[in-house]
């Protein structure tokens, strides 16, 4: 076509992040850094001191001056609860408390320094009872706190001879298949709680005006916040009103919790008649808000002689918590990744969820699967060492490849990177050269490397995005400029530059005219969640198809009446004064999902990786040191690549901080290290050269020429590459984690 | 109490209790929410600023003891249209993600590069110690501030005032890890 627009490429290209100037100048605004409204007043939240009791009453010290002060409680809230996939949980406790630091009264007050001597002006009546603190106590059923048995959700994946009717013939029938194998290796492995610890804790603002409620604050999903709104507060949609700020770090974390603090941020402002500001600081954020699930997971296996994986049984058990929140989803995930990136012939894989009176757990980066990657990826090496065989090898051995099928009978067809992503790490490594000269023993340090492979589901599990149906604007602007409106959020991973790079070459503009509008659900369509890997992959693929389709009726008009693209589009604009495409997404029409045999296309595609760990270990007081750390991940398609070096870099530290030094410390029911200086991550001395590779096995539904999703795969490989090399430096085996010096010097002792 | 210190290179006076933190005198009296608070107990370093050109965890300095001294907030680093080399360096090597560390970030490693022109890896890591990011992973944050001593050093040579060309010599060096021909 003559008239065709200029060509432009910014799609894998790492152009400057649209966000990048204001970031760095220090004028992005995060939720405390917006001006105080006029009147506005501060909110707190007064929490429960025990883990479990019964709530007598709150009692207001009458000597105290409350004239200035608003107090909210369970009585004030239209519909006292909290809408996710229950909605069992209370927004402020009323007669029963479940968990420590349970949300019991808010109040609000314009001076800072009254606010506290207001809160140690109210007492909270709280008759304690015995607390269920663990998952084996959960199970074991005696005491109850969660429907009749404290079980949450349970899965069954069953392939091969695991299949039967009924779990009894289905377990009958992998143990047979068990018993048929030459060598059969049976391991438990555990994982514990980790905190999102983004530096930038949650907060909100909130106002009532004549077109109903407004909350802005730190968050992933705008119409979550949304839908528990009009829940609890009894409104129609159009009164609720979701911002999004500049939102300092996620992962996970400001997935379903900011929907909380929203709530109460509003009540108070319902009830005062004022805005009101409620910023956690530390301490609460990491005492009140949602963490990782710890899990144990046991594992059975059979093999050949020579290796040849043949059947798999698991166990996997997730403590969710007091309330459901997302746990079962999260068990789901944890669930589908429990087989590893590997062929089984039959397979039997069970999982269940139950309650505990701790804080409910919930979204963090890999959202269940890291617990399971870690299990099998551990199990994988358990394997290598009972046969003589080299972990690798074993891994290469049974690798999926295209046309494999996995444990819920996926079969595998395109973008299968897990060989390339393998080879690749291995080479720039030099793993197979340091693995056979042995550990390095210099002084008291040995060195020691050790590898893993995995793979992530990149969006919403089986038939979820069907049913979710996410959805992006875009509109035509004067000028020839797009406008995407989206409720994907930037989060720090870098969504709205990415978009801007895959409309303008969907549209054919350079990526400087096209702009991202502030997600706020008034004007923004429900894309769903910015969670599960599913941003690029599948919300980018929405914002391709939509600017297209814009692109298109520009060119149809420059066609016939000529001009620039500038040109045709102005015209174009002043004749219809709106030019829009809202655009639904569909999903490929081949993936096919059963949700009641848990048996189909679990995600449309995987996302793959090798990570490859060299530590040193202090043989006198086993302080690890990661010495290198190199990653090779097929991710489809970089649509920019530094960026998305940076996703699996810093995926790939919070995996090394899971393994290595975070730990949250229980007594009671209670945290205590609630603070960063207790609460250890990894600093910039702690973090080893990162040595990334992106490999690219194009997923042909994906956007960009093909990218997948792989925000939450880094957190998976990390824990157990660092637990091999750690046994290659010093034999110890580690099934659990944090592998602190002090669990490492236990093991050495036990050994 | 009434306090004078420059901020910035700008003189200001303000009226507050002596033991009010600095971090709040910057944020809500002066408005230089660039500094920000992670931790508010000098653990994190989001809210590092110099202080007569030592870096500070401004939760932790009363503001009286600023009386006469000098602060620079990342607002005193540059202005969009006038980034300094390292600002413009971490925009093109992925040094800020969600940028709630960044500010801090970019003060610890201005006074690392007026002390140290050419750090290597470990000086680098050495001198961002103080400062926890939570989504980079820190290689791109140490890529980015070796790339604008880099940028520095060829300033100083070239130039008196690295500001007046940092925006444009770092839009036009940076090397991105593919570049398609147009």
């Amino acid at each position: 076509m003559a008239t065709s627009p200029p060509s432009t490429h910014s799609v894998g290209v790492s152009v400057p992040r649209t966000d990048g100037t204001a970031k760095v100048t220090g004028s992005a605004r995060y939720i405390d850094d917006l001006p105080g409204m006029p009147g506005e007043i501060f909110g707190r939240t007064l929490r429960s001191t025990v883990p479990r009791g019964v709530l007598r009453g709150i009692r207001l010290d009458p000597s105290f001056d409350w004239s200035d002060v608003t107090v909210v409680e369970a009585r004030d809230i239209p519909v006292n609860a909290i809408l996710m996939i229950s909605e069992e949980q209370p927004v402020l406790a009323e007669g029963k408390i479940l968990h420590a630091y349970e949300p019991v009264a808010l109040i609000a007050c314009p001076d800072r320094l009254k606010l506290d001597r207001a809160a140690r002006a109210i007492t909270l009546d709280i008759e304690p009872l015995p607390a269920i603190l663990d998952i084996d106590t959960a199970l074991a059923g005696k005491d109850v706190i969660w429907g009749e048995d404290n079980v949450f959700k349970r899965y069954l994946i069953t392939k091969g001879r695991g299949d039967a009717e009924g779990r009894a013939a289905s377990e009958a029938g992998i143990d047979a298949a068990l018993a048929a194998c030459d060598v059969v290796v049976s391991g438990r492995y555990e994982t514990h709680h980790q905190e999102q610890l983004y530096i930038e804790p949650q907060g909100f603002v909130a106002f009532w005006d004549d077109a109903g409620v407004h909350v802005t604050g730190s968050l992933q999903c705008p119409y979550y916040v949304h839908k528990v709104l009009k829940r609890a507060l009894d409104l129609s949609s159009e009164r609720v009103h979701v911002t999004q700020a500049v939102t300092g770090g996620g992962f996970g974390g400001k997935e379903e919790y900011p929907s909380i603090i929203a709530l109460h941020a509003a009540l108070l402002a319902r009830k005062s008649r004022r805005p009101v500001r409620m910023i956690y600081d530390r301490t609460e954020d990491i005492e009140a808000t949602t963490k990782r699930h710890p899990a144990i997971v046991e594992i059975t296996t059979g093999c050949d002689r020579d290796g040849t994986l043949r059947a798999l049984k698991a166990r996997i058990l997730m403590d969710g918590g007091a309330y459901m929140t997302l746990t079962p989803v999260v068990l789901s995930r944890g669930t589908l990744h429990a087989a590893g990136a590997y062929r089984w012939q039959d397979a039997f894989i069970e999982s269940v969820a139950v309650a505990t009176n701790t804080p409910p757990n919930g979204a963090f980066r890999g959202f269940g699967a890291p617990q399971t990657i870690w299990a099998i990826e551990r199990h994988m090496d358990r394997i290598a060492r009972a046969i003589g065989k080299d972990p690798v090898a074993l891994r290469a051995q049974n690798l999926l490849r295209s046309g494999d099928t996995t444990a819920t009978g996926q079969t595998l067809g395109l973008s299968v990177g897990g060989h390339a992503c393998l080879e690749a790490a291995l080479a720039e490594s030099g793993y197979h050269e340091k693995r056979a000269a042995g550990p390095a023993v210099n002084g008291r340090v040995a060195r020691g490397i050790g590898a893993s492979v995995f793979m992530h589901g990149a969006g919403f599990t089986g038939s979820g995005e069907r049913m979710l149906k996410g959805k992006v604007a875009i509109d035509l602007l004067p000028g020839g400029r797009l406008q995407i409106r989206t409720a994907s959020t930037d989060i720090g991973q870098g969504t709205e530059t990415v978009f801007r790079q895959i409309a303008a070459d969907a549209a054919g503009i350079p990526v400087t005219h096209v702009d991202f509008a502030v997600p706020s659900t008034t004007v923004v369509p429900d894309s769903g969640p910015t969670v599960a890997s599913r941003t690029v992959m599948v919300v980018g693929a929405i914002v391709e198809g939509a600017s297209r389709e814009i692109a298109e009726r520009v060119l149809a008009e420059q066609a016939a009446g000529g001009g620039s693209f500038t040109e045709a589009g102005d015209r174009l604009l002043s004749r219809e004064r709106e030019v829009s495409c809202l655009k639904v997404y569909e999903p490929p029409s081949f993936i096919q999902w059963d949700d009641t045999t848990y048996k189909g296309d679990a995600y449309p595609c995987f996302a793959w990786a090798c990570d490859i760990a060299e530590v040193e270990v202090d043989l006198d007081t086993f302080e690890v040191t990661v010495k290198n750390f190199w990653s090779a991940t097929d991710v489809g398609k970089a649509i920019h690549p530094v960026m998305c070096k940076g996703q699996i870099e810093g995926g790939t530290l919070q995996a090394i901080g899971w393994a290595l030094c975070e730990e949250v410390v229980w007594k009671e029911g209670l945290i205590k290290n609630p603070r960063m200086t207790n609460y250890i991550i990894p600093t910039s001395l702690d973090a080893p050269p990162f040595h990334t590779t992106l490999i690219e096995e194009p997923w042909p539904y994906g956007p960009g020429g093909g990218a997948k999703g792989i925000g939450e795969l880094p957190m998976d490989g990390g824990a157990p590459a660092l637990a091999a090399a750690i046994e290659h430096a010093t034999g110890l085996i580690a099934d659990s984690l944090p592998m602190t010096p002090e669990r490492l010097h236990t093991l050495a002792r036990t050994a | 109490m009434k306090i004078s210190f420059k901020v910035n290179g700008a003189a200001r006076e303000l009226d507050a209790p002596p033991l009010q933190r600095l971090l709040d005198a910057l944020r809500l009296v002066l408005g230089l929410t660039g500094t920000k608070e992670g931790c508010a107990e000098g653990e994190c370093g989001a809210c590092t600023v110099l202080l007569d050109g030592e870096p500070v965890n401004a939760c932790l300095v009363p503001v009286g003891q600023c009386q006469g001294r000098e602060i620079t907030t990342v607002e005193g680093l540059g202005a969009a249209g006038h980034l300094s080399p390292l600002q413009r360096c971490f925009i093109d090597h992925g040094g800020a993600q969600c940028g709630i560390c960044t500010p801090g970030v970019l003060i610890s490693a201005e006074h690392l590069l007026r002390r140290n022109p050419d750090p290597d890896d470990d000086a680098i890591r050495e001198a961002l110690a103080g400062n926890l990011c939570r989504c980079t992973g820190y290689q791109r944050i140490i890529e980015s501030v070796r790339a604008a001593a880099v940028l520095r050093r060829a300033d100083a040579r070239d130039v008196g005032d690295p500001r007046d060309v940092g925006d444009a010599r770092g839009a036009r060096d940076v090397s991105h890890d593919r570049q398609e021909a147009p």
